[in-house]
């Protein structure tokens, strides 16, 4: 007999606005959703950012052991962050709770939680907000929507706030615009000052610290990857490739996010891009002190961000490379499209404004950051009919795309990797409408949740992005999602697995690696880089 | 934190039954590792295919600070046993939760994180 699914169950349940006050804690914190405690090895290393994370203590427990005038530092925390931050401020006075983003967020629609609603997760926050720091919740306490701040109210705060992957769907529909993962971040940052931080990040972010990349590899590791991805090249193509790597007075510096060393389906990606920039002759080289683009310091906060965030442009520097191109990385975008260069102003005066050294194309959204991601170089480069493509040598798959939150709605970038795709497959379809583009789905997994211990809400907060795909995979067949975000490509097979979709999960430069007709290719190509059989003009 | 007794020593696990410190590793603690059923829903009996990759992957640790790419590891497994049981589906056979969460595990090494 067939295994029969497990149902998955949502529960929507509608309290009153008291009893959104009344704090959820250890009490009813649920496996799968809350996050394991920060390591006292990576607390260790990080202490001048997040103190007391040395401590004993587990979400669990009913002691969290804070320290003693923990109250006192949350309080001044928060103080500090209204005034430093305008936007915070502005956006704990300003919400109507009008509901639009209510139903827009992907872990309200999984989970049914009510405090999961955007303006629920902000709520948390606004409530202390206007209990310590304006007249009318001073005096009017829980009649004017105050609450007392409590260590119930930090463990629900530490439960619903990293409950988001800062994904920023809701902040599309606001009609104020107001942005909750601002809100969640500055939330972060002040459970911080207390030592109360969850596990999955500060690993990374130490690790980042330590060695330029999240994982931790080592120099010998990286080129180790590379020159393994050249190898694998070699036996699909027959063409044999050096990669150029640490390679003083480059022109251009390429950061890929360190998934793409080490993980599957980005390494087909990985080798997309070595193929492309070698067959435009472009003057480049990878780096392995700057070799992640990503940076998990941005799901925790400002001066965690700006810690990793600077290697970038001393490794620039260093290497006297003129400009800098970015692989396809989620978050990394909204961290350098919108902070990188404030963040580490003044820019080394070695940088110049990025020009497309094969087209002459002058990128001027990146004059300020000097970074160019890769899908709008790729485009340029396509658009201006400097390489071949053929596109039935993507002809066994049926393509759709899934745009990533952070590229989408902190970029914009919409038409370039659509560009791109069209240009290196014959059959390509969207998915609804609602879905894509600037009102695109999260994979459920990004901001800091792409950690084992909250798989249940991760499969949940996918499913909204797994139903607009199983709507495609009915309609046209589509057998292959690509997406331009290291986290989805390591979130998305794994949803894929438990929503029973048979979609396999791909990079826009695997796409552009399979259909590149190469100069020095003798021989036609047979298989793709993944090792398939290719199948050209079947139906 | 669960704990792992061998040869009366203590060692300590994280959550998902990973060892907290990676230097207490030998080779009777990747034994009680595989074996260790609170962490996978059936013990792991290590035969000498298993060995060798345990090995490559400790190997690979010490000199690079970080478990291998899936990719290298089944590039290793074709030069071991060759092309037919050089393949990801061998590779789960052996570790049947896969090598990220088996194959780590009882090689004691961390779990890799990042974009991964």
């Amino acid at each position: 007999m067939e295994e029969q699914p497990e149902v998955v169950k949502i529960e929507q349940k509608f309290p009153s606005w008291r009893d959104m006050l009344k704090p959820v804690t250890e009490k009813d914190f649920k496996h799968g959703f809350y996050h394991y405690p920060i390591l006292k090895r990576d607390a260790e290393y990080l202490k001048d950012y997040i103190p007391f994370g040395t401590r004993d203590w587990d979400p669990l427990d009913k002691d969290w052991k804070l320290p003693e005038d923990w109250k006192e530092r949350f309080l001044n925390a928060f103080k500090d962050k209204l005034e430093k931050y305008r936007p915070f401020k502005l956006y704990m006075d300003i919400c109507v709770r009008c509901g639009a983003c209510a139903d827009k967020c992907h872990y309200y629609l999984g989970t049914g939680d009510p405090k999961n609603m955007p303006v629920a997760r902000a709520e948390l926050l606004r409530s202390i907000y206007r209990r310590y720091f304006t007249k009318s919740g001073r005096i009017f306490k829980e009649w004017a929507g105050a609450r007392e701040l409590t260590e119930d109210v930090v463990k629900e705060l530490y439960y619903y706030l990293y409950q988001c992957s800062l994904c920023r769907r809701c902040s599309a529909f606001c009609p104020y615009g107001i942005d909750t993962a601002e809100i969640v971040w500055r939330g972060r940052e002040i459970l911080n000052s207390i030592g109360v931080t969850h596990r999955f990040t500060p690993i990374s972010i130490a690790a980042c610290a330590r060695t330029g990349n999240h994982l931790g590899l080592l120099p010998g590791g990286m080129a180790g990857a590379l020159q393994s991805a050249a190898e694998d090249i070699a036996e699909i193509t027959g063409v044999e490739i050096e990669v150029p790597i640490n390679k003083k007075g480059a022109e251009v510096l390429f950061v890929a996010p360190s998934g793409d060393y080490f993980a599957t389906p980005h390494w087909f990606g990985f080798m997309g891009y070595i193929m492309f920039f070698h067959e435009i002759g472009l003057d480049y080289t990878w780096s392995t002190y700057a070799g992640e683009g990503g940076n998990f310091g941005t799901f925790q906060s400002y001066e965690l961000a700006k810690l990793l965030n600077q290697k970038i442009y001393h490794e620039a520097e260093r290497l006297g490379v003129k400009w800098i191109i970015g692989g396809e990385c989620g978050h990394m975008w909204r961290d350098k499209h919108q902070f990188m260069a404030t963040m580490n102003y003044p820019l080394p005066s070695t940088l110049e404004d990025p020009v497309n050294p094969i087209t002459g194309t002058y990128f001027e959204n990146a004059a300020e950051s000097k970074m160019v991601h890769i899908a709008e170089f790729v485009a340029d480069v396509i658009k201006h009919k400097k390489v071949k493509l053929d596109k039935s040598r993507n002809d066994h798959w049926k393509v759709t795309f899934h745009d990533s939150c952070n590229p989408a709605r902190a970029m914009g970038l919409f038409e370039e990797p659509r560009y791109v795709i069209q240009s290196c497959c014959n059959y390509f379809y969207e998915m609804p409408e609602h879905t894509i583009r600037e009102k695109t789905y999260c994979c459920g997994s990004g901001g800091g949740n792409l950690t084992e211990e909250v798989m249940d809400l991760r499969m949940r907060g996918g499913m909204p992005r797994a139903l607009a795909l199983k709507e495609v995979v009915k309609k046209h067949g589509v057998n292959f999602m690509c997406t331009i975000c290291a986290q989805d490509k390591a979130a998305f097979p794994i949803l894929m697995e438990y929503w029973k979709l048979p979609v396999e999960i791909g990079a826009m430069m695997e796409l552009v690696g399979n259909a590149l007709i190469m100069k020095d290719e003798e021989q036609e190509r047979t298989l793709d880089l993944r090792g398939n059989p290719l199948k050209r003009g079947e139906e | 934190m669960p704990e792992l007794e061998v040869k009366g020593k203590k060692l300590t696990l994280d959550e998902d039954g990973f060892l907290q410190d990676w230097e207490e590793w030998d080779e009777e603690v990747a034994e009680a590792l595989a074996k260790d059923t609170r962490f996978s829903p059936a013990p792991i009996e290590l035969t000498e295919d298993h060995w060798k990759i345990v090995r490559y992957l400790r190997d690979y640790f010490v000199k690079y600070g970080v478990a291998p790419p899936i990719r290298l590891l089944v590039k290793q497994m074709k030069k071991d046993f060759g092309k037919e049981k050089g393949t990801l589906e061998y590779l789960y056979q052996l570790f049947p939760q896969g090598p990220a969460k088996d194959g780590c595990r009882i090689a004691g090494l961390p779990k890799p994180t990042g974009c991964v």
